[in-house]
């Protein structure tokens, strides 16, 4: 994987499509408590984009808003200009197609195969015959690296390999956005960067945007083309940017601390 | 795969007939939640000798297209007419490629079973199980002496709160199961014995069988359905939580530690309930010859002591301390034999239930042609 390649993603211009994901002004609570506020901004299509920050920072608060587990106390969430916030039943069914989610524990359903759990998406949402979904499941697995793993429970692979098989769930209706959080949490160093890999392996093949809630530091810098880093006291956005130039000349201390892990180098 | 268009244009599959051949001309947008065409029906009843694919038209694509592919290569090796794809993008012509190389690894991993594999894999399941359920035995009988030579390192605080939630807590489903089983029985028994005017029996009746049988039994029950399942969940949910391991890596037993206090828990309360499950099943019987049978209580009172004896409790507290000792172990056992997911611990408790429910029977039998042999 070349770590210093270019990105094309760039920032469209007025008149422009608009972009995949955009938060404007989004606030998030608990109860009276405020996580964040004033969260504002956008995802290009194709990006590979980070939301990085220390622990307890809303990182997996505000990637719950993103994708509609939690709704927010203000602002909207857009899918490609469509409000995802405010969405009726049938509209937020449409877009709720056009995503999918690897959560951190893979979140696959135990009682069910490798196979039932990459189906069910396709049965849900499909008018494909049983033939056509496995052969649609068989594909999934095979680009996550898990062909021959279809009857397979969840409970009988590593944790690398459930990753991977989550991975080739959210994939399942071949989403426009993939959201991921915290990939490598309870990975290796070595399963980790094959996961990174196969993550952009996949955004290369499918030109799939994808967002990342991480703060690996090996991923962020291999992997991100933009990120936006959050932070617990500022309840917001304290940097935005590519992660190289902001670990090298952001003015914020908090900012190079956490990209160069208190060293100032990268 | 290019841009979203603005308007999107359903995803086509047309043809056209070049001499013997058939050119399949893929475009617009393939999405696989859209509509989509069919293989069978672009191809009609033709038998081209050659296919070839061309993609001039092809807009946005997704798996849908990879898979249309895949289908149309499939059927051209069975008809053995070449097939060629060289004008598709190389990304489609690669997972096209790779979801072949998948169908092969799959279809060659063939799980099903014949049939005497089948009994013999069952076989030597029901070997392990019966293997497993003593080797637990033998476990709780060495807790349950270590308990004994050293009663101060016994868990003594989760026991008390163990016979709360099974003891105390289930005293309301114990007495509303119990009173409808003794008026149940005694409707049961006016019926034949209002035909000889021997109405006063129905205590007898009452009394005999909710003592030696339905008042052990029916909590028994109503304690596997209950606490056994419950049991099983808690430790499930602590062994897919790793705090079973963590006991274990401090050199502390969980059988000591979780069983021990369950398993007496349960061996204490369960005669508690059982003898209260009696009284109160006596009472159903008495309610229902008051009302209907017009026997008034201070009768069927006398006739229920006259009837029963020190024998028939005796019958009732030995059934039901072992049928508490059974339905604790099950519980456990199968707890801690729990798959680490949430389906495996679903399965424990189901598993916990039918286990306790069945050694309740095998155990209420062997007892049955004990008391025979013995004369109690």
């Amino acid at each position: 994987m070349n770590e210093n390649r270019d990105t094309t993603v760039e920032t469209p211009g007025p008149g422009a499509a608009p972009p995949a994901i955009g938060v404007e002004g989004l606030e998030c609570r608990f109860g009276d408590v405020v996580v964040l506020t004033g969260i504002s901004f956008a995802v290009q299509e194709g990006e590979l984009f980070f939301v990085i920050g220390g622990s307890g920072c809303g990182k997996t608060t505000l990637l719950r808003h993103l994708i509609g587990l939690m709704k927010p106390a203000q602002g909207t969430v857009r899918y490609s200009g469509e409000n995802f916030t405010d969405a009726d039943l049938a509209a937020r069914r449409n877009l709720l197609k056009t995503f999918g989610v690897l959560y951190q524990s893979a979140a696959l359903w135990s009682s069910m195969t490798l196979r039932e759990n990459v189906a069910l998406p396709l049965e849900q949402y499909t008018a494909l015959n049983r033939r056509e979904r496995e052969e649609i499941v068989t594909l999934k697995l095979a680009q996550v690296g898990l062909a021959g793993f279809e009857e397979y429970f969840p409970s009988e692979l590593s944790g690398g390999m459930r990753k991977r098989a989550g991975l080739a769930r959210a994939l399942a209706l071949d989403p426009r956005i993939v959201f991921f959080d915290e990939p490598s949490a309870g990975l290796d160093p070595v399963t980790s960067r094959k996961l990174d890999e196969l993550v952009l392996q996949i955004r290369d093949t499918l030109g799939t945007t994808m967002v990342i809630v991480s703060h690996e530091l090996a991923s962020i810098f291999t992997l991100a083309d933009r990120v936006i880093m959050l932070d617990h006291e500022a309840r917001g956005i304290i940097a935005e940017g590519r992660p190289r130039e902001l670990a090298a000349a952001n003015d914020d201390s908090r900012v190079r601390e956490f990209l160069t892990r208190g060293e100032e180098k990268v | 795969m290019s841009p979203m268009t603005a308007v999107p244009v359903l995803a086509r599959a047309e043809t056209i007939a070049e001499g013997d051949d058939l050119v399949v001309m893929l475009g617009g947008d393939w999405r696989i939640t859209g509509p989509l065409p069919a293989w069978r029906r672009v191809r009609g009843d033709r038998e081209p000798r050659a296919v070839r694919i061309r993609a001039d038209g092809l807009e946005r694509w997704d798996s849908s297209l990879v898979r249309f592919v895949y289908e149309v290569q499939d059927w051209c090796r069975e008809a053995k007419a070449p097939c060629d794809s060289t004008a598709l993008p190389e990304t489609v012509r690669r997972l096209v490629g790779q979801l072949e190389q998948a169908q092969e690894k799959r279809l060659a991993s063939d799980h099903s079973r014949n049939f005497l594999t089948t009994v013999g894999l069952a076989a030597t399941d029901l070997w392990r199980q019966t293997r497993d359920f003593a080797s637990f035995v033998g476990e709780c009988t060495l807790s349950a002496i270590g308990l004994v030579r050293r009663p101060g390192r016994f868990r003594w605080r989760d026991c008390l709160s163990e016979m709360q939630q099974c003891g105390a807590m289930a005293v309301p489903i114990v007495s509303l199961s119990s009173f409808l089983v003794g008026l149940t029985l005694a409707y049961t028994g006016a019926i034949i014995l209002r035909q000889f005017g021997g109405d006063i029996w129905v205590a007898d009746i009452v009394g005999l069988s909710t003592l030696r049988e339905m008042g052990a039994v029916m909590t028994g029950v109503v304690l596997a359905g209950r606490t056994g399942a419950a049991f099983a969940a808690q430790l499930g949910n602590m062994k897919a939580g790793e705090e079973i391991d963590a006991l274990e890596t401090l050199g502390i037993a969980p059988v000591d530690f979780l069983v021990l206090p369950r398993l007496v828990a349960l061996t204490v309360m369960t005669p508690l309930l059982a003898m209260y499950a009696n009284c109160l099943g006596i009472f159903g019987g008495m309610v229902v010859s008051a009302t209907v049978l017009e026997i008034p209580p201070s009768a069927y009172w006398i006739e229920t002591q006259a009837n029963i004896g020190l024998s028939d409790v005796s019958v009732s507290l030995i059934k039901s301390v072992v049928f508490g000792m059974l339905i604790a172990v099950a519980g456990c056992l199968r707890g801690l034999q729990a798959e680490r997911s949430a389906a495996g611990v679903g399965r424990a408790a189901t598993s916990a239930v039918v286990t306790s429910i069945l050694l309740l029977i095998v155990a209420d039998a062997v007892f049955a042609v004990l008391f025979n042999v013995l004369g109690i």
